[in-house]
């Protein structure tokens, strides 16, 4: 495992223009084989774009797009080991679930029809009706059992969710979970309910309007800001040297989320100021950091990350 | 049983929370603790990020490895993490509790003597929240 083989995904300085817009505006990546990455960002940020190129299903403009070191782009070997489950995934009309399975189990080599069954059971997803005529939720579990069973070597899942009720997207986690433990592989969850996947992350990606705006291990940024709160003389001064991430004032009161790990001297002193400290979870503090890179953007560009 | 948030390193909240189990006797020295896996599946966490947890009480000399079993409480380790939580305890309770009660102009003899009265009631009463 040490041979430093050729990363999951490796993605250099990607462009991929339409007429009038950037949709990815120069990416650069390399994703380890064998964790889970968040790929995240709000709609229209350009992770579908992205994960297209990464199958094979869409040329980029420019740059490089690698799968274990090759082009995925009618490249059989690569594509055999990829799976891109899309949000609104299309099969042929007349299929139904068992048949859309059955193709399923032809492509992909490390098929497992054990697992499928499984979770056919565990959404409760009728076999033998037409797709066509299945609810949107139902349509969505045909795609994550499909995602799952494959395991493949990479795993794309782009909102996989969409019309899975809380608890139905709580199976898919948990068994996403399951088997990732005993067959680990490369998975990309894309997704914009960050504080639902973040504790199955191992590494975050975030992108907006094309540009990776933090690419971190999870366990790094937790608790990498801090919100501090009080009266905002004192929580000025408190923050004075820190790179703010966010700013709410009211009246004299003020809560500066802050990019910071405090030591106990520091917390100490917060305390003798009375100071709240609160901690910033991971939706909050990538959704913090995306604005704050954003409005750096007008400024000269600053390094946000580190 | 304590539930893991993602405001902090989730690491450290595995390690915590079995250090706690430790010190409560739930989780008595030689036995086994869960495998990562389990641990991820029962917290609803990545994989790695229980087996750094894991790893990071081993390195404190709290767990350690048996080839091809598990892992295992070590001898000693309820009486170390004791030892640690004394020495942490006046830093993360009392002075908390010193900072509230001069804000609240309690002094001295009055804070002593609550918590004089906590500890002979929680002991009589047992330990109920």
């Amino acid at each position: 495992m040490n041979n430093a083989p050729a990363p999951a995904i490796e993605v250099r300085n990607l462009r991929k223009s339409y007429r009038e817009l950037d949709a990815l505006d120069g990416v650069s990546l390399t994703l380890e084989a064998g964790r889970i990455y968040g790929l995240l960002g709000r709609n229209g940020a350009g992770k579908t774009t992205l994960m297209s190129i990464l199958t094979g299903q869409g040329f980029p403009s420019s740059g490089e797009a690698l799968i274990f070191g090759h082009s995925p782009y009618e490249n059989d070997e690569i594509l055999a080991k990829i799976c891109f489950i899309r949000e609104s995934q299309k099969y042929p009309d007349d299929f139904n679930a068992r048949q859309a399975f059955k193709a399923a189990a032809l492509f992909f080599a490390n098929w497992d029809q054990d697992l499928a069954d499984r979770l056919v059971t565990d959404f409760a997803l009728p076999m033998k009706r037409s797709i066509k005529k299945l609810s949107r939720g139902q349509l969505s579990a045909v795609g994550v059992i499909i995602g799952m069973a494959a395991r493949a070597e990479v795993t794309f899942f782009d909102e996989p969710y969409l019309g899975l009720d809380a608890v139905a997207r709580q199976i898919f986690y948990d068994r996403l979970l399951e088997d990732f433990a005993l067959y680990p592989r490369t998975i990309v969850l894309s997704s914009h309910l960050i504080d639902e996947i973040a504790n199955l992350l191992e590494h975050v990606v975030v992108i907006d309007k094309g540009r990776i705006m933090l690419d971190e291990d999870a366990e790094s940024l937790r608790g990498s800001a801090v919100a501090v709160t009080g009266s905002r003389e004192k929580v000025d001064s408190f923050i004075n040297g820190h790179q703010v991430l966010h700013r709410d004032s009211m009246g004299s009161l003020a809560s500066v989320t802050i990019k910071a790990r405090l030591g106990e001297t520091e917390r100490a002193m917060a305390a003798e100021l009375g100071l709240e400290l609160s901690a910033v979870p991971l939706q909050q503090l990538v959704v913090r950091t995306t604005m704050a890179g954003l409005q750096n953007d007008n400024n000269e560009s600053v390094e946000v990350l580190k | 049983m304590a539930a893991i948030d993602d405001s902090r390193p989730i690491f450290i909240q595995i390690a915590e929370l079995v250090e706690s189990e430790i010190v409560a006797g739930t989780l008595a020295e030689e036995s086994q603790v869960p495998s990562t896996n389990e641990f991820a599946a029962y917290y609803r966490i990545n994989p790695a990020t229980a087996a750094k947890g894991v790893n990071l009480l081993v390195e404190r000399g709290i767990l350690y490895k048996k080839r091809g079993i598990g892992m295992f409480v070590a001898t000693g380790a309820r009486e170390k993490l004791m030892a640690n939580r004394r020495s942490a305890f006046q830093k993360q309770y009392v002075q908390p509790l010193a900072r509230e009660a001069r804000k609240l102009g309690i002094n001295a003899e009055q804070l002593a003597g609550m918590i004089h009265e906590s500890l002979t009631t929680e002991a009589s009463e047992g330990s109920v929240l």
